[in-house]
């Protein structure tokens, strides 16, 4: 019993013996297994890790790059960019919304609209897209923010750029404005410098079509933070690219005069170096402010806007149609002077003509008229019976070629190019003959015909200078324009009538340039909004159904080098509306002094410049309710 | 030896005494730098509680092997007792508590029973007639002694423990002869077991610490965050390491627990492999001086004491180290004499005390007769 006990005893010594080499062997070999692995990963994976370990420990800052400049042909600023300190909040880690934008609210001194626009931003945002809070800060408020970021998750406050148009509102629809990148743009290329705080892109106007060259190289800043953001230091730093700045063919003093000109009108001024075809100036008033645009902009604000019977959000330049009225008329005489009449022909005024048993009624009774009197007196009795007698088919091409009806290579998102009407337009949109009546009505300007401004100004170029100039906008090296297809002969005619419009007997000497040797040449234009109910004539009544006014000119006389063209919504004509803006403006490039003088006087009547008016407008606006602007106003 | 030293300390034993300060010393290094180059606030009291618990485990090694199985079964009772009381004061208190607060000293008995359960395995190895080794005599005891603690431990919840309980008193079973086709089926029976405790044994964190274990990439800002910012601190470190005091993932905080659970990446970054290497060697030398003591004691407890114990040392660092280079999920098991920490360093340190004893008095092989 004992020894069978002993036996086992050892048998049981043996085992553990053989067991304890076998445990060491598995504890060796899973020794083992640790180095391989861990070699695995430090030496054949060492690349990746390391690269894992440096994004770890480098946080990369975009900085959005300075936009492009837009300057004027001589180097003025139009847009520029503002160092500004701005905070703004990243929606996907903001943790408690309502409390940090109160605190937000009471440590900048938000006004109740930028609260408002705030949460409605936030409501529609996407988690990555920045909201902006506020951009051109002190740094005081600045830094108020800054001390309190640990409390505000979500929260960042950066020093960058904003852009800045001293013109305000006078370059609105010429210049457009920029804004945040929209959640649709970003998903189409999902580079993240479009949703870096601070980074905004153009949204309208120049802004928009020439993105591309005004954007720059963002550059990159890279600090060592800690896991918990906790910035260590500074590493090296790569700069932006600044984008190219652009120089434009307006002259900005001229453009921002034409603008302030306009007043408390509805309407639109082009003025254009009639022999190169650079744009000076293409005001369209009123307008937004870009500048707030760019900033954000509030359910107060887009009322304002939105409520205007004046259409601040529409450029009346390009996208303004008009019946361009007697401003038509040299372009009729052009077309008899080609189809072989004598220009001093006359024709017999009575106040009217008599087609059929209708009676096509003219302003005045104007007695024996030839072309230039009927041109200055705008005399619609000899157009009637000359239009009659050539044809509205050989009136319209003539119009073509001064650039009615046309569009234009520009860098503008849309222009409108209205309607120059023949026989074989009616035909195919109406499917109608062509009558001597609509022949009657066209070649007064009204009826089937519309222009925008913007081409008003091209005919009145193209007569004056007699090239077929094109317009532009940006500046540059172009070849000379071909002449037009006329004599000059026949320019004379009317560069004539439109001189004795302004300088002889005709419908606009109260416009005349109070300058030495210098004159100025045009043609009034009034036309009908509706048609002729009684004897109101679209003189008086409320406003939306007045007269448009139009004027088109170029200066000097003797050797023409600026044209220009002005319309005035509901205006009641072009001689009381749009000639003595154009005489101002035209009257500013000779003699500053004089145009201020006249500007200010009227500005003083009209209760202050524009950014004054729009801040008093602004101001009664404050308080009532008003319903929010969409996310993108330009959609 | 020579007359220089005197005899009571020549007879210390310098072989695993070396290769403890080794393993504190580049500890300590590595923790004095995971703290930015600091002894406070984690390499003085790694330093300092090493020496205490050195002192105390050479105090242990003069006891002779009877009193270790003196004590086994009161100890085993009284370490089940104080895991009822820490379960009573968690229900009191509202939570989960799993340490008694001595002052000094925080008495996690949880801990202290994986030792126990080794002693106590042992002894009643021992007593068994050793022809009842294929019995089922040798079983039930077997489980008893490991059911109750372990259940205990399961509510607190802490199924790392009763995963250790199980691993140590496995050991012993092995070690002690029983038949292998139990070792054999237990395996088979985990692989069926094993999903169906998943699905429903376990605790929803516990279910995604081994989901984001088998991939952690998916969750890499989560709980797969641990995984991938330890392998991350592994492999930039490449060979030779980023230099000491150079650790970006521990120095700016991207590596949790960078001084305690992950104290082996925290290293890792800094040494490279040639640091892991050393760490490995040391381990390697540690078990061997563990299992050595084992097969050279004379008596079946003295045996089985040494080997197990000196597996429960092993199961730490294998598990440990399984997970931070990302073969094991993530559990709350420090790295032993290199993690910061109090209560897993007494554990080992007892454990060591004990071995040292049983290296210090073999024993004789008809000791348990005399």
């Amino acid at each position: 019993m004992k020894i069978e006990k002993q036996a086992t005893s050892g048998q049981l010594d043996f085992t553990f013996s053989r067991r304890a080499v076998f445990v060491g062997g598995v504890q060796a070999a899973i020794g083992l297994t640790v180095a391989a692995r861990m070699s695995y990963i430090a030496v054949a994976d060492n690349e990746k890790y390391e690269l894992l370990a440096e994004s770890n420990r480098v946080n990369l800052t975009i900085i959005p790059p300075r936009r492009g400049w837009f300057v004027d042909r001589y180097g003025k600023p139009i847009a520029t960019n503002r160092a500004d300190f701005r905070v703004d909040i990243i929606p996907d880690r903001l943790v408690r919304k309502d409390e940090t934008v109160r605190t937000l609210a009471e440590l900048l001194t938000l006004s109740t609209d930028d609260v408002d626009r705030i949460h409605r931003e936030l409501k529609n945002a996407q988690g990555f897209q920045p909201v902006q809070v506020a951009a051109g800060l002190d740094y005081e408020r600045f830094a108020a923010v800054s001390v309190r970021l640990p409390d505000l998750p979500g929260v960042t406050p950066r020093q960058g750029y904003s852009r800045f148009y001293p013109s305000g509102a006078a370059v609105g629809h010429l210049i457009g404005y920029v804004g945040t990148v929209s959640a649709e743009e970003y998903q189409r290329s999902k580079k993240p410098l479009l949703i870096t705080p601070g980074f905004k892109v153009g949204k309208d106007g120049l802004e928009k079509t020439l993105e591309d060259r005004l954007q720059g190289e963002p550059g990159a800043k890279r600090t060592e933070v800690t896991a918990r953001g906790k910035i260590i230091r500074d590493l090296a730093t790569r700069p932006d690219i600044p984008g190219k700045p652009v120089q434009l063919t307006i002259d900005i003093d001229l453009h921002n005069y034409a603008a302030r000109r306009l007043g408390l009108e509805s309407g639109s001024v082009v003025v254009f170096d009639c022999l190169t075809g650079d744009i000076l100036t293409m005001a369209s008033m009123p307008c937004y402010d870009p500048n707030s645009f760019s900033d954000g902009i509030g359910r107060v604000e887009w009322k304002m806007l939105n409520g205007d019977d004046h259409i601040p959000m529409l450029n009346k330049a390009l996208q303004g149609l008009y019946p361009p009225g007697s401003t038509l008329k040299p372009v009729a005489g052009l077309a008899m002077l080609r189809q072989g009449i004598d220009p001093d022909e006359t024709v017999v005024c009575n106040g009217g003509y008599r087609l059929g048993n209708r009676v096509f009624k003219c302003l005045g009774r104007h007695g024996a008229v030839n072309m230039r009197t009927a041109i200055m007196k705008s005399c619609n009795t000899y157009f009637y019976a000359m239009g009659r007698r050539i044809g509205y088919d050989n009136i319209a091409p003539v119009g073509r070629e001064l650039g009615l009806g046309q569009e234009f290579s520009l860098p503008f998102p849309s222009q409108r190019y209205g309607t120059v009407p023949d026989s074989a337009w009616k035909m195919r949109k109406y499917d109608q003959k062509w009558t001597e009546s609509d022949t009657l009505n066209a070649v007064i300007g009204q009826g089937y015909i519309i222009a925008s401004p913007f081409q008003l100004a091209v005919m009145a170029a193209r007569i004056s200078s007699g090239l077929h100039v094109q317009p532009e906008i940006l500046l540059k090296k172009r070849v000379a324009p071909k002449p037009l297809s006329f004599p000059t002969e026949h320019l004379d005619v009317v560069r004539d009538g439109m001189n004795l419009v302004v300088n002889g007997a005709g419908t606009a000497v109260r416009s005349k340039l109070q300058l030495e040797n210098i004159t100025m040449a045009g043609k009034t234009g009034t036309a009908q909004v509706r048609r002729i109910a009684g004897a109101q004539r679209g003189q008086s009544g409320a406003w939306k159904y007045r007269d448009h006014g139009l004027f088109v000119c170029f200066a000097p006389v003797a050797a023409p080098r600026y044209a220009a063209s002005v319309v005035i919504e509901h205006g009641m004509g072009g001689a009381r509306a749009a000639a003595p803006i154009a005489k101002d403006v035209l009257t500013f490039l000779y003699d500053r002094a004089q145009a201020m003088a006249s500007l200010e006087a009227l500005e003083a009547g009209w209760g202050g410049n524009i950014a004054q008016r729009m801040a008093a407008k602004y101001a009664t606006f404050q308080g009532q309710p008003a319903a929010p602007p969409p996310l993108d106003p330009t959609i | 030896m020579n007359g220089i030293v005197p005899a009571p300390i020549a007879a210390l034993p310098w072989r695993v005494i070396f290769i403890l300060m080794a393993l504190v010393g580049f500890g300590a290094t590595v923790l004095y730098s995971a703290a930015g180059g600091h002894l406070e606030p984690w390499a003085g009291k790694h330093v300092l509680r090493f020496i205490a618990l050195l002192v105390l485990a050479i105090a242990m090694s003069r006891m002779p092997q009877g009193f270790w199985k003196s004590i086994t079964f009161p100890l085993y009772l009284l370490l089940l007792l104080l895991l009822v009381v820490v379960e009573l004061m968690g229900f009191v208190g509202g939570g989960s508590q799993r340490w008694i607060n001595l002052g000094f000293i925080t008495l996690q008995p949880s801990e202290l029973m994986k030792p126990a359960m080794v002693l106590a395995a042992a002894w009643f190895f021992d007593r068994l007639p050793p022809n009842r080794i294929y019995g089922i005599e040798a079983i039930w005891p077997l489980f008893l002694i490991l059911i109750l603690p372990s259940a205990m431990v399961i509510i607190q919840p802490d199924f790392d423990a009763a995963i250790a309980y199980a691993f140590g008193l496995g050991v012993v079973g092995f070690m002690a002869g029983l038949p292998l086709i139990y070792f054999i089926g237990a395996g088979a029976a985990l692989a069926v077991v094993a999903p169906l405790v998943y699905f429903f044994g376990m605790k929803a964190y516990q279910q995604d610490r081994v989901l984001i274990f088998l991939n952690p990439e998916n969750d890499p800002l989560g709980a797969g965050y641990h995984i991938t910012q330890s392998k991350i601190a592994i492999g930039s470190g490449g060979i030779f390491g980023k230099g000491f005091g150079n650790g970006t993932q521990s120095y700016l905080d991207y590596l949790p627990e960078g001084h305690t659970d992950f104290v082996f990446a925290t290293m890792a970054e800094e040494w490279g492999i040639v640091g892991g290497f050393f760490i490995l060697f040391l381990y390697f030398m540690l078990m061997r001086w563990g299992l050595n003591v084992a097969v050279q004691s004379k008596t079946r407890y003295g045996k089985l004491v040494a080997a197990g114990l000196t597996c429960t040392i092993f199961f730490y660092i294998m598990i440990n180290l399984l997970m931070v280079v990302g073969l094991a999920p993530v559990a709350g098991i420090p790295l032993p004499f290199v993690s910061h920490g109090g209560s897993s360093m007494l554990t080992m340190m007892l454990c060591v005390g004990i071995i040292m004893s049983i290296e210090r008095h073999p024993g004789s092989k008809h000791g348990q007769f005399q």
